[in-house]
């Protein structure tokens, strides 16, 4: 490692920088890939069937137990979708807007995958803070990104040139900018108690006080502590709530609503240009996740067995790693879990919902929080 | 009939007992189907389908108990077929007699495009000689068009015997069940 020692500080950080985006950009889009293979296990176990498990490699296959395993889970599905989707037909129909419609499924993949950027999740491993970029705003940041993703899907409803589409686009932007105010505001509470805007700040926060979703756990049983508990879980299950409808998961898919609308904003498009929404789709589910573990579950940090300190040592690294990954796993877990047991809100219910309940209830739980923290602050 | 719906009550407007009993009935399923394995559905071409008596599949020919066609050629059959599948060439003043006594004639061809079918029956039903016959096959294949117009050996060899129909006897058991037989006068 000497070659990397004789480099400037500016040289390292931009080859650290890299790095991290290339370990982070390849897992994330395996593990977005593997989402949709574990979303269909889930929702077949839950409606009593089997489940993809008919792809065989050649090789693989023969190895006597972990062949006809793997095939059973359905683990190379994944990898034959994706062959599938490239070289599938790339149909683009006579009647739509050229430029938008190729534009529109970019637009929708990128914000999912730049939110990602300001997440940490990790503590360190060596020298090196487990975050792509430690902004001081992060959470802005967060928000500025996540309110771009709602133009691919209008773009694509606006581009496909034809009802269906059009009315998912409409549907979708609706809801995405009313939940995005009720998101906005389920986090305030955060920011009052933490004091800072730094993904990383509020994390450490969490590690000392207690998580944000339920202040007594993890940071001592103090007054303060028992005082935030409503307000730390009611800000949560609005942040949960906006999440679903931001990414467009059931209870909430207005968007796409097959019984209603075909399937939304992508009935015109095909091959990899719809991979590319369902990849976005996903890839915005794991950002959700992520947001939410950071921001309301304390992060890459448990509680118990001195697990809330940075890393000292590489394993320690990967083991917040770990810790990491499967709190973002259970949220995409709970995500999977509701989308087959709530049946979509209709829209005037979704807006009545966002509008009159979530956002009142948001600012009320502002100022509830502003009052805990005014009455037992020193 | 009048439904009373009761208002909902403060608590079940918050969504959550709706919510709390979604949430019991997946879990139930999925740890269910998990733990004791035992899920609904039917690996398909491992296991074979059961069909049920009286599934209505693929219109055949079939042979008297003597291996003779039993189809006369009468072409009420190709008539009545609603998507035009059947098409029956029939033998004229100079083809061959038909293979069984008490038959004018046979068919010389007789052609069931598969891929119009729509296994509706109606040829079944209006077979005067119980010659045609709807069977349990139901995924048929080919890899051209032209295989899956099949001929009058290929629907008589899948077809095969049907000794125990013969003719007009089911319709003579019928009658006599319900006691209009023979005709009183």
């Amino acid at each position: 490692m000497a070659w990397l020692d004789s480099l400037s500080p500016q040289t390292q950080f931009v080859f650290f920088t890299l790095l991290k985006i290339a370990c982070v950009l390849g897992p994330l889009l395996t593990l977005v890939a593997y989402a949709v293979l574990a979303e269909r296990k889930v929702s077949a176990l839950i409606q009593d069937r089997v489940g993809p498990n008919r792809v065989n490699l050649p090789l693989i296959g023969s190895i006597p137990v972990l062949g006809p395993f793997l095939t059973k889970l359905g683990f190379w599905h994944p990898l034959v979708d994706g062959v599938k989707s490239f070289i599938k037909e790339d149909f683009t129909p006579a009647h739509v807007r050229k430029i938008y419609f190729w534009l529109a499924p970019a637009i929708s993949l990128v914000p999912a995958f730049l939110v990602v950027a300001v997440i940490p999740f990790g503590s360190t491993l060596g020298a090196q803070k487990m975050v792509i970029a430690d902004l001081n705003v992060g959470i802005l940041y967060t928000f500025g990104i996540v309110s771009l993703g709602v133009y691919g899907i209008v773009l694509a409803g606006y581009a496909a040139n034809s009802k269906f589409p059009f009315l998912g686009g409409i549907r979708a932007s609706a809801q995405m900018i009313s939940y995005e105010i009720a998101m906005g505001m389920s986090v305030i509470p955060v920011f009052l108690v933490v004091g800072d805007l730094n993904l990383g700040k509020i994390i450490e926060h969490q590690a000392q006080n207690g998580w944000n979703a339920f202040p007594v756990f993890g940071g001592g049983f103090g007054l303060q502590q028992w005082l935030l508990v409503p307000c730390g879980v009611v800000s949560f299950v609005i942040f949960f709530i906006s999440a679903l409808a931001e990414t467009n998961r059931l209870p909430f898919d207005m968007a796409e609503s097959e019984s209603e609308l075909v399937s939304g904003y992508h009935t015109e498009y095909s091959s990899m240009k719809f991979g590319m929404f369902f990849i976005g789709e996903y890839a915005n589910m794991f950002a959700g996740a992520a947001m939410m573990t950071t921001l309301f579950l304390g992060g890459w940090t448990l509680p118990f067995l001195g697990l809330d300190q940075p890393a000292d040592s590489i394993l320690m690294g990967l083991v917040h790693i770990g810790i990491f990954m499967g709190k973002m796993l259970g949220f995409m877990f709970i995500f999977m879990w509701l989308r087959w047991m709530l049946p979509r809100f209709r829209y005037d219910q979704l807006m009545d919902l966002g509008w009159r309940r979530m956002i009142p209830l948001a600012l009320a739980n502002i100022i509830l929080t502003a009052a805990v923290l005014a009455l037992t602050n020193r | 009939m009048i439904v009373k719906r009761n208002e909902l009550t403060w608590f079940e407007r918050l969504y959550l007992p709706a919510l709390i009993g979604g949430l019991k009935v997946t879990t139930r399923h999925f740890l269910n189907t998990l733990t004791t394995k035992t899920p609904v559905t039917q690996q398909y071409p491992e296991e074979p389908t059961r069909v049920l008596p009286g599934y209505r599949g693929a219109p055949y020919l079939v042979r008297d108990q003597d291996g003779a066609t039993k189809c006369v050629s009468c072409q009420l059959c190709e008539f009545v077929c609603p998507p035009k599948a059947i098409r029956i060439t029939p033998p004229g003043p100079t083809g061959k007699p038909a293979d069984r006594t008490n038959a004018e004639k046979m068919p010389e061809e007789f052609e069931i495009n598969m891929l119009r079918c729509i296994f509706c029956g109606l040829c079944q039903e209006v077979c005067p000689e119980e010659a045609i016959f709807l069977k349990s096959d139901f995924s048929l294949t080919g890899l051209a068009r032209n295989e899956m117009i099949y001929d009058k050996e290929k629907l008589l060899a899948l077809g095969g015997t049907h000794s125990g129909i013969q003719k007009w006897k089911q319709k003579l058991e019928e009658a006599k069940e319900q006691e209009i037989f023979p005709v009183k006068v």
